[in-house]
């Protein structure tokens, strides 16, 4: 992977401004400093980022092509609301919501290693439209359950997705899938996108790539629901279909592939745009997908594909100024 | 010397197509051992056979003594056997060091959880592995191209990055798909100055295929002739020069074929 700038600037800086960053928003939640429309944008766009890095995961880096993130998010929420409303209810949000938050991520983890295990005899158009079919089973098994609702949604969640913990679980996402992409794991999981059967014979074990990727991207997509459901406060199983996959989608093809700051930008990109184009009201859902399509004509990796912003590349990555000159 | 690779009686069918027909060989440690045949004898098949991407119809491959037949080729590449393709499978879109580095990974012993927080044994795993390709890609003369991107090679370049990304793995038995494919003479030339390098200073036994005879005959120690997936001559580069049959399955008998 090619980087956007050889040279770091130094990292002091970026955990300065990470600092700051986490500084306001415990600012913001403890003073009530922004309104909250735009307390509500900002943990959209935090969740936004968690779901974009997660998918590309999948979509970017391994190079498949998954629709059924939404679906990985449908259990996460679900499963977060049960454990803060019907089983845990009586604890602290302090610990009760950071492990509902947990459950939902575990709970679309455990059910993305199943697709993981499927992915190993189909590829490409098929595998997507495998996930397609696991994004109807979830949302019809869910519409199915009395317990949580049914068709008519989950109602009575409460509100414990503030900015603050939206801004950690961020963080912790960018920084932990950071993590895995720069590592044997990481770059087995590119080998697979890359030549499946070279990547075999070079001694990677493309299943375990397969499965360490479905795993981990489900989880995100998972802990996204989880912050989402104690966002909104009411789910209901037509809000994850295959429009919310889409978004997503669009999200990961407008950012970049196979990159971090790309997801990162991506979900800056649509978070904000989707807003701004609120005035145009129906024709906003004419303009986005527009800027879809000629991005998949003029850039069909994304704004950032396959490149990376040096902050987020480890510093072992650089030569040592002696190496080379 | 016992065997380090030996395949016993390989059948390989592909529906009524029979690719491989009781082939037997071994490979004798430290030995350049070459494969020749006609196209479509049945060569690059006893290669995806032995290096795993195939399941053998029948018989059976071993290495070191013990059974490969059936692992999957990551396992066989961890045991020790390294290959090249005929047309070159590099990571096209990572860098030169990205390419060597996932085969380097191979020795690499730290779990995934254990990347994703970083812990120190992961950081410090990496930090080696950066080590040896890096050492390792100075030794191959790609020092200088580590950040370029494989596919924006020159075609020499991509094939000596292939067998480097092979050696990476540190196999004991490297398996070469027609190393001088698309070469000319003065290439072919440094290419087998370059595979004596290669065995005398990383004293790794080859099985190579290649159909440029004068590699053959004057780099392997031994060779086995394929057609019609079976073996019909195996010896020294003179004996096999030498043998009718071979003579016959490559220029044709005078009265034709029965």
């Amino acid at each position: 992977m090619t980087r956007w700038l050889q040279h770091p600037p130094p990292r002091g800086v970026l955990l300065a401004l990470l600092a700051a960053g986490l500084a306001a928003c415990f600012a913001i939640e403890q003073f009530g400093l922004v309104d909250d429309y735009v307390r509500f944008v900002l943990i959209t766009f935090g969740i936004n980022i968690i779901l974009c890095v997660s998918l590309n995961l999948v979509n970017g880096w391994m190079g498949e092509f998954s629709v059924g993130h939404a679906g990985f998010m449908a259990l996460g929420a679900y499963l977060s609301a049960c454990v803060s409303v019907k089983w845990l209810s009586w604890g602290d949000p302090l610990w009760m919501f950071p492990l509902a938050v947990i459950g939902g991520g575990l709970m679309a983890g455990a059910v993305g290693f199943l697709l993981g295990l499927l992915s190993f005899k189909t590829r490409g158009d098929y595998l997507a439209i495998i996930t397609l079919a696991f994004l109807m089973i979830v949302k019809s098994g869910i519409e199915n359950i009395p317990y949580v609702g049914g068709p008519r949604g989950f109602l009575g969640i409460d509100n414990h997705t503030t900015l603050l913990w939206t801004a950690v679980w961020t963080v912790l996402t960018l920084w932990t899938i950071r993590n895995l992409v720069y590592s044997r794991f990481g770059r087995g999981i590119v080998a697979v996108r890359e030549d499946e059967i070279a990547a075999n014979a070079m001694g990677v074990d493309t299943r375990k790539a397969k499965l360490t990727a479905f795993v981990v991207s489900s989880f995100f997509g998972g802990v996204a629901g989880a912050l989402f459901a104690h966002q909104l406060q009411f789910i209901n199983p037509s809000v994850f279909d295959i429009v919310k996959s889409t978004e997503i989608l669009v999200m990961v093809y407008l950012g970049g592939v196979g990159s971090l700051a790309g997801s990162i930008l991506g979900a800056t990109a649509f978070t904000f745009l989707s807003q701004a184009l609120q005035p145009l009201g129906t024709w906003r859902m004419v303009i986005l997908p527009l800027i879809l399509v000629l991005l998949m004509i003029f850039r069909p990796r994304g704004i950032m594909g396959m490149r990376e912003f040096s902050w987020f590349v480890p510093q072992r990555e650089f030569p040592k100024k002696e190496d080379k000159k | 010397m016992k065997p380090l690779l030996e395949v016993r009686g390989v059948t390989m069918r592909f529906g009524g197509l029979v690719a491989l027909s009781d082939l037997s060989f071994d490979v004798t440690p430290g030995h350049a051992h070459g494969i020749i045949g006609p196209n479509g004898a049945g060569k690059t098949t006893a290669f995806n056979v032995i290096t795993g991407i195939y399941a053998p119809t029948q018989g059976d491959v071993l290495f070191r003594g013990e059974s490969v037949t059936g692992c999957r080729p990551s396992t066989i590449a961890h045991r020790g056997i390294a290959r090249t393709f005929q047309n070159i499978r590099l990571f096209r879109d990572l860098t030169v060091f990205d390419n060597v580095r996932i085969a380097c990974d191979a020795h690499a012993r730290y779990s995934w959880p254990g990347a994703m927080i970083q812990l120190p044994s992961a950081r410090q795993a990496e930090k080696e592995t950066i080590g040896r390709c890096t050492d390792l890609l100075e030794k191959f003369g790609l020092g200088n191209e580590i950040h370029e991107r494989a596919g924006d090679l020159p075609y020499g370049s991509q094939r000596r990055l292939e067998i480097a990304r092979a050696m990476a793995l540190q196999p004991s038995l490297l398996l070469l798909d027609e190393p001088a494919a698309g070469m000319n003479s003065a290439e072919t030339l440094n290419l087998v100055e370059f595979l004596g390098w290669l065995r005398d200073h990383f004293s790794v036994t080859m099985l190579l295929i290649e159909h440029h005879m004068q590699l053959v005959m004057t780099f392997c120690d031994r060779i086995t002739v394929l057609d019609f997936g079976k073996t019909i001559a195996e010896g020294t580069a003179d004996e096999v020069r030498k043998n009718p049959e071979v003579i016959e399955a490559y220029l044709g008998q005078e009265d034709g074929h029965e």
